[in-house]
Formats: C-alpha cells, structure tokens, sequence
C-alpha cells in the first residue's frame, strides 16, 4: 500500500447524496480477476453513453475540475461489499474522498487501499462543495498526520477523525495482513479453546 | 451485565483485543465466489502465505453464471475466465467448490444455510453484502472486501472494532398478504438507506418470531439496504427444527450439545442497546420502491411522497426522474414490462410455492416477460419434485438454473434500459439490473400478481 502523509490538491464535487457502489463501478466491470485498470469505467454510467462517448455535462468530462480529491454527497459507497469501488476510485487518480457520511464497507475497502474517506460535517461538506464550483482552482490540503483538512482560501482547518491503527496503517503503508500473520501463535490458542464450537 | 446477542457471539470470538478499539477477531465460516476471491488468491500467493485453514472455506459460483445451459461452457468469456479462474484457485488449494453442474451449487446465501453450513453463534463472512443473511440464524454474518478475504484465507480473522448495536421489534400479526419483504422493505423506508450505518441490528418481536427461516433470511438479507453491518435474530425452535438433518448441522450427541448451546444464544433481559426502535405489524402493508434505492419504499396503495427536506431534493429529484415518476403520484396501474423472481432474497423454495401458488391456473400478460431463478441446484430439485416447474411454465414464466442473475446483471440477464422491472431482489440503483434499467422492489406475491396483471395494482383485492 502506497503510503499518505500529507496531500495538497484542487478537487472534483460530485453533490449527489446515497452514492452507491453500483454506480461508482457497475457489476458488469467486475470480471477482472486483477486489481488495476477500473478507473476507466469509475461512473461508468454517468460518465459516459451508451456507445461509450463522454457525457459532455458530467463533473469528470466538463473540462471544469481536476485533482486527487473527490467531495461527494452524504453516505458515500453504500450497498456492496465489491473493494473494486476503492479501486476503481484509487486508479482513476484520486487518494482522498471527502463526504459528511460513509457506508462502512466502503469506508473499510477504502482504508485497505491506501484511499482516505475523510469525512466532514454537512455544514462543511455543503460549504466545500459551493467553493470548488465556484472555484474550481481552490486547493485543499489533507494532513493525515495532524488529521487536519485545510482551506487555505477561508484561512480555515477541520479536525477529522480516523481509527488510531488504520492511520499508522496508512502513513506507513502497512496492511492487516502483515499484522493479522503476527497473531498466528494468540490465534492458534484461541482455536484449542472453543468447547462450544461445532 | 446483562448482555446482548452480539455481545454473546462477539465476545466468544476475540482472539484478543488491541490498544486503540480493535478486535483481532475469529471468523467461524468463510464463503467465497468467483467475483471478489481472485485479487485475494493473488495477493496471499504474491506474498508466500499459506491458507490457514482452507477447511473452513466453502466456494461457489453464482455471480456471473448464466441461468440457462449450464452444462454447456460459458458463452461470455470474462465470466468463463473468471469462473475457471475460482475452479483453478479451488483445485490449487484444496477448497470444498460447488461449481456449475454440482447438486450443491447455488448463490452463496442460498446455499449455506440449505447445507447446514451457517449455524447459530457462528461468524460468517463473504466477500458480498448480503452475507447478513445468515444472521437468521443468530449468527454474527457480514460482508468483507477482497482485502478481507485475503485477510482471512491468511489468517482466519479480520481486526474488526465491535459495532454499535440497534434492536429493532416489530410486534403483532401482519394483514393479509404482508410477507417478510414487506415487513423489511417497510422497516428500511422508515430508517432511509444509512439509517443503520455503524450499527448491527437485532430484529425482535412476534412479527420476527412467526416467520419462518426462509422468511428470517430475507429479513437479514437486507439489513445492508438500511447500512447496517448485519442483521440477527436469535435462534430458536424454529432454527433447530429448520438445521436438524440437514448435511453439514451437527449429528447425534453432537446434536444435542449445539441446540444446549445455541438455546443460550439470546439478549438477556435488561441488556442495553445503542438504539432501539420499535414498529407495530398492524401498519405494515404490501410495499413497493419506486425510487432508486432501498429506502424509497411505500405502501403499494400510497403514492410517492412529497414531503422531502429541501437538502435532499436534488438527490430525491434525480432519482424520481431517473425511474419516470412524479412526486405525489400512484403506481396503481403503472405498465410494467419484466418480472424478475430470485436472488439470494427471495429465491427459495417458500418463495417459488407463492408464486406457484397464485399462479396456478392463470397466465402471465402477454406483454411480460416473467423470469424466475431458483437459489440453488436443490431449491430447483425440490421445485421439480413438487411439480412448481410445470405450474409455472403453464403460467408463462420461465424457470431458469440457478444463479444471482438479473439481481445485478453480470451475466446475459438484463434488463433493457427503460424498462420497467417488478423485482424480489434488493437493490434498485440506477442501473442494477442493467444500463438504464428501472426496478421496483417487492414481494414474490406482488412480483406473481404484477405479471398476471402485467400492470401494478393493489394485491388485496386479488387475494383469496
């Protein structure tokens, strides 16, 4: 995983509220048996028609906004579990998707792959959001170390939240896995002592 | 203290807890299917790991398997390709694999129930959403992300933080024609689709309790529609009843010890809960979406509603536009063009006996095109054995091979762009069941009922 300590960007907003992983990566792109390459169809139907030409009026294809962080509407990633989500978002270029709610399973794939769902008030969100449309030049600067999103414009930070563990995760790059292999002694343990296991 | 069901389950499986809130936590029961298990294969075998305990690991293919010729190869080649691609991993191994053609072979939620797989006071996971469906049970069942899966083929446990918990009691009989989707689809119209984000939900009350197992799945099945982790309901006669016999349920002496324990799996009198809610089951009436997520649920005598706060309107707009309706309006006498029946919801064998049931002796309208796809090769069998394939077929409907199918498309089984599909599945997002397609979420009575009329009408005029 790659490492994230701090991100000086402009964004993308995307004010759609109960963004679903259906529409952040169809099924049908899911046959892939490899992580890369679903950036291509993130917003797939959003983005582009039914014979594949970019719809001109969409936030990606208008020419408007760029950047590594995506602002998007309340509760973010909700309904499948499919990390392709993550990855389709991680490989279109972004490392940071503000909102002022996730979905767990989403926020959790995110985390896994080096993507920070960071998440605001809706206050904050609406205000971040009216910003980058009118400006599509501000920039944004997440700090994962001090868990601080700043908007040089407004003179302004944002404390935000993130699991203690996950953040050491992320800044160092590590995984689960690597500490999950560790407990193999403490877990093996665990097994010998289930009597009620059938 | 008094302690919940979560707590009890829980707690039984952590390994041990770390600085910071997290669990290192032990999962019972892996399942795994062709689309979210191949970056994990990858990623243990890139790495050098072993699996740690492949016998605890059952795979099946379901997500992108056609519903028709399955003994011939795959047609489409990506899910040739990625179903090989599970056969291969599974072979490699050394993993228990229900592929195409096996007795066993089903949607992954179907399956391991009917097996004797899920148990109560077991943790299950699977890289799929709709893993909270063997929470009937009173089983902590969640779904995970590739990462996860590769976590557990690694090391059988994830580091989890315990979630929030919520009950939520439903009470007194339903009307007629009310069925477990209803009382669901009604629960998650009242909570919005994240209204249980952050949370593990016990459902409660005699509306529960009545239910079958069948109809307890389709219950937890879409505890993730309102954000929930997952969804419980505490084992009991019905449960034991339900597992006895059944292939991989404990035998003998072995038998009486599990239903010993799992009569001890219950929220103790005066444990607490994070949120509670409470619903009565004399207001729950036969439900539909008209919308394009799970939360935008109503009476299928109601019309859509108008009362929507001004920050959601842009969101509620675009979405009423999207599926061709108008705030305010009926759906009473709406043409619809698809009926799908199936997905891990509402594909088993209960379900296809109503739709048999109702349809016996009518036909589809001519201008449907009814769909049903049973759960899994022994939900067909039993369909066969019982005469409901004939039933149905005389009806017009189609009984197709099992699979997830038209639920979200990833294989031949879509539906086209505009078109109007009654669904017992659990998710009407924009595009789910195919580029542009419009779904309405509902029962598989008021799914049957739809095709016979080929149009939305109040079902309780027509039950008798």
């Amino acid at each position: 995983m790659e490492k994230f300590e701090v991100l000086r960007s402009t964004a993308v907003p995307l004010p759609i509220e109960n963004i679903d992983t259906d529409q952040i990566i169809p099924a049908r792109f899911l046959k892939a048996t490899s992580r890369e390459g679903f950036g291509e169809n993130l917003f797939r139907d959003w983005r582009f028609d039914n014979t594949g030409q970019p719809k001109a009026d969409f936030v990606m294809n208008t020419g408007r906004y760029s950047g590594r962080i995506l602002v998007a509407g309340k509760n973010f990633g909700c309904g499948s579990s499919r990390e392709h989500a993550a990855w389709a978002i991680h490989d279109a270029g972004f490392k940071v998707v503000i909102s002022s709610f996730f979905a767990d399973i989403f926020k959790g794939n995110a985390l896994n792959n080096g993507l920070l769902p960071l998440q605001v008030s809706d206050e904050v969100l609406e205000r971040l959001l009216n910003q980058i449309e009118q400006d599509p030049q501000t920039t944004l600067v997440v700090n994962l170390v001090n868990q601080e999103l700043e908007v040089p414009v407004w003179e302004e930070k944002f404390s935000f939240e993130i699991d203690a563990y996950k953040k050491e995760c992320m800044i160092n790059g590590y995984d689960d896995i690597d500490f999950l292999v560790n407990q193999k002694e403490a877990i093996e343990q665990y097994e010998s002592n289930r009597p009620w296991a059938y | 203290m008094a302690k919940t069901l979560l707590d009890k389950i829980w707690d039984a499986h952590v390994v041990k807890s770390i600085p910071g809130g997290l669990d290192v936590f032990y999962i019972d029961r892996h399942l795994i299917h062709e689309v979210t298990s191949p970056q994990a294969f990858d990623e243990i075998e890139a790495r050098g790991l072993p699996l740690f305990r492949k016998e605890q690991i059952v795979a099946t293919a379901d997500h992108n398997v056609p519903t028709k010729n399955q003994h011939l190869p795959i047609e489409e080649p990506l899910s040739r390709f990625q179903v090989d691609k599970l056969t291969e991993n599974c072979a490699k191994h050394n993993i228990e694999l229900y592929g195409l053609g096996h007795q066993n072979q089903g949607i992954v939620h179907v399956m391991g129930p009917e097996l004797g797989i899920t148990q109560p006071g077991m943790t299950i996971v699977c890289g799929d959403s709709h893993t909270s469906t063997h929470g009937a049970f009173g089983a902590i069942a969640f779904g995970i992300g590739t990462s996860q899966v590769a976590q557990v083929m690694a090391s059988q446990c994830l580091l989890l933080s315990k979630p929030k918990s919520m009950r939520i009691t439903v009470d007194g009989g339903v009307k007629p024609g009310v069925t477990a989707k209803d009382i669901i689809l009604y629960v998650i119209s009242k909570l919005g689709t994240g209204g249980a984000t952050g949370y593990f939900v016990e459902y409660a009350g005699s509306a529960f309790r009545a239910l079958s197992m069948e109809g307890r799945m389709t219950v937890c099945n879409m505890s993730i529609e309102m954000g929930a982790r997952g969804g419980m309901i505490a084992p009991d006669q019905t449960t034991f009843d339900y597992l006895n016999g059944r292939e991989f349920a404990p035998k003998g002496e072995k038998w009486e010890q599990a239903v010993a324990y799992w009569s001890t799996l219950y929220t103790e009198e005066g444990a607490t809960f994070d949120k509670e809610l409470f619903f009565d089951a004399a207001d729950i009436a036969p439900m539909i979406t008209f919308g394009t997520n799970p939360g935008m649920g109503m009476a299928l005598n109601a019309v859509i509603p108008t009362d929507v706060p001004a920050s959601e309107q842009a969101s509620y707009s675009k979405s009423l536009s999207y599926m061709g309706f108008a705030p305010g309006e009926s759906l009473l006498g709406k043409e619809i063009q698809y009926v799908f029946i199936g997905s891990c919801t509402n594909s088993r064998i209960e379900d296809l006996r109503q739709v048999a049931k109702y349809v016996q002796g009518k036909k589809k309208a001519a201008h449907v095109e009814a769909i049903i796809v049973p759960g899994s090769k022994q939900v067909e069998k039993q369909a066969i054995e019982e005469g409901i394939d004939k039933v149905l077929a005389e009806a017009g409907f189609e009984l197709r091979e099992p699979g997830c199918s038209a639920c979200l498309a990833m294989n031949e089984d879509k539906i086209p762009a505009g078109a109007y599909c009654v669904s017992t599945s659990n998710r009407n997002f924009e595009g789910r069941q195919g580029p542009g397609s419009r779904t309405l979420l509902a029962s598989p009575l008021v799914a049957a009922i739809t095709a016979v009329e080929g149009k939305i009408v109040d079902i309780t005029q027509y039950l008798n």
